[in-house]
């Protein structure tokens, strides 16, 4: 990292923990924001001439309060002016600066509105690309423009959608608080499939050019390291974060120098991350004792994950507990996808006739390209080239990006006869 | 504290003034009766008028039969209730008779003048 690029990742980071103590000081989810972004570019502008404070997060704690409080009072001398989406609160306007201003909330105090402000991204009652884009502007600290190219919408689109849910959260009255036990749960799955959906996004984008998103697959291990600093005591949190490492591992591995994917079976398994491997492996550990004997489906997935990262070599692969893991993972929901995945590791396993067998077994997947590029490598092991092509050009057909689609022709080229 | 409209939808084809469902309800009343800031149940939409004003005040009065919107739910009814927030606005609608018979929705009520809402 540059200095620069230090500097603005500093600001970022203790940003995002400024913001959070501020929302509930302010009861205002757009004015803490806005503080912030002011006190944020102040820190640009001043940190880089006279140096990084000591104490970087009191320093813009200070500077976003005054920033706040600057716009509370530029908004009461102008009357008739109601404070937007102010959530509900009549912001008073004391005179002169309290000292409260001054004053820096001690970590655990900014560790509970941390994790208030998580749950209030990822409520229900938002809708889920809503939680998406809060959980990304709010707890990851990450600005418009790049939550929107990341998403591959206009930045105006992005920016209606956040102001929409910032409405909604201010006008419902979405509560800013950590849900009762007795609503956590639910709660809790709402939170890890925002931060799910961010890096699936990210491993497997479902349109464009490129591969893979180095931007939002690093969002997501960041959020899930946040949540999961926030409750280490819940096991599918460890279980989403070792689930992301096992995954963001294999990126080195993952395309080839041309931009395409290439094939777990066909990876260079030296270029993945051990040291992630290694952590993931730890977290999984650990998740495992917590949750006691009863596996939730981020720690199935975990060690589905884990299979893979820690076989030497491809042909190495435990397909016996693989299958086993994708028979629980069905049991707890019937996802024709994970039957898909079941019916390769089954082909991996007893053979191309098994495989075929079990493919043609799940219903509903004839609009999937992998469900065809599956039959397609089951056919031609069966030496049943012409279906093996067909299947092939299905799944070219249908393929969403544009490197998935130059791997089918690829393989459909080897497949003809020249 | 916030004043939700919980708005009650049925199928339109469901019969909701049945001494059963007005039992129900009057089970939720009595059990919501700190809450509940006012409650009102329609009739059937074969008894609904809809009228529109074209152009601008003074207009001419189109009246029409039938609800406004055609639909496979119909609102039946409302309740009003009194909350701290959304969450616990969610916790009284769950107990609503119509969460289980068809649907209900939350809206926050726009305060206006004339005092509380």
């Amino acid at each position: 990292m540059t200095p620069g690029e230090q500097l603005a990742e500093t600001i970022r980071r203790e940003g995002a923990r400024v913001l959070a103590t501020l929302i509930r000081t302010l009861g205002s989810l757009q004015l803490a924001e806005d503080a912030v972004q002011d006190a944020a570019v102040a820190a640009l502008q001043t940190w880089p001439r006279d140096g990084i404070p000591d104490d970087p997060r009191a320093w813009l704690t200070v500077t976003a309060r005054h920033k706040a409080y600057d716009a509370l009072r530029h908004e009461a001398v102008r009357p008739g002016k109601e404070l937007a989406s102010a959530g509900g609160i009549a912001p008073v306007v004391p005179d002169p600066v309290p000292e409260v201003l001054e004053l820096v909330e001690p970590d655990s105090v900014v560790r509970d509105d941390q994790l208030r402000l998580v749950f209030t991204c990822c409520h229900p009652a938002l809708a889920r690309e809503a939680q998406v884009a809060l959980a990304l502007r709010t707890l990851a600290g990450l600005d418009v423009a790049a939550i929107a190219r990341g998403f591959l919408v206009p930045e105006a689109t992005m920016a209606k959608r956040l102001t929409r849910a910032r409405q909604k959260i201010a006008q419902a009255r979405i509560p800013y608080r950590v849900p009762s036990d007795a609503e956590l749960p639910g709660r809790l799955a709402s939170v890890l499939a925002v931060v799910h959906l961010i890096a699936t996004e990210s491993h497997a984008p479902s349109a464009g050019e490129q591969v893979t998103r180095v931007d939002l697959q690093a969002e997501a291990v960041r959020l899930a390291r946040l949540v999961a600093e926030l409750m280490p005591g819940e096991p599918e949190v460890l279980s989403l974060l070792a689930l992301l490492l096992f995954t963001a591992a294999r990126r080195p591995a993952r395309v080839d120098v041309a931009g395409d994917p290439v094939p777990l079976a066909d990876q260079d398994r030296s270029r993945w991350d051990h040291a992630a491997i290694d952590e993931a492996s730890g977290l999984l550990a650990e998740a495992v004792r917590r949750s006691q004997g009863v596996a939730g489906s981020y720690q199935l997935q975990a060690h589905l994950s884990a299979c893979h990262s820690t076989a030497q070599a491809y042909r190495d692969t435990d397909w016996d507990r693989i299958i086993e893991l994708y028979d629980l993972l069905l049991r707890l929901s019937a996802n024709p996808a994970v039957a898909l995945n079941r019916a390769v590791a089954v082909g991996e396993r007893d053979g191309p006739a098994a495989g075929l067998a079990a493919l043609d077994a799940i219903t509903g997947m004839t609009r999937s390209h992998l469900w065809h590029a599956g039959r397609a490598e089951a056919l031609g092991g069966l030496g049943r080239t012409e279906q093996a092509q067909e299947a092939l050009r299905q799944a070219l057909e249908l393929a969403p990006t544009a490197p998935e689609r130059r791997l089918l022709a690829r393989r459909l080229a080897e497949m003809s006869p020249p | 504290m916030t004043v939700y409209a919980a708005l009650l939808y049925m199928p339109e084809d469901s019969d909701w003034m049945t001494p059963e469902v007005g039992q129900e309800h009057g089970g939720f009343a009595a059990a919501a009766s700190e809450v509940i800031r006012g409650a009102v149940a329609l009739y059937p939409t074969g008894s609904a008028t809809t009228i529109t004003v074209a152009g601008g005040p003074g207009g001419d009065v189109m009246v029409t039969d039938g609800p406004y919107a055609e639909a496979k739910e119909v609102l039946i009814g409302l309740y009003l209730v009194e909350a701290a927030d959304l969450d616990e606005a969610i916790g009284w609608a769950a107990r609503i008779p119509t969460a289980w018979r068809g649907k209900v929705e939350l809206r926050p009520v726009l305060p206006i003048g004339g005092g509380a809402p």
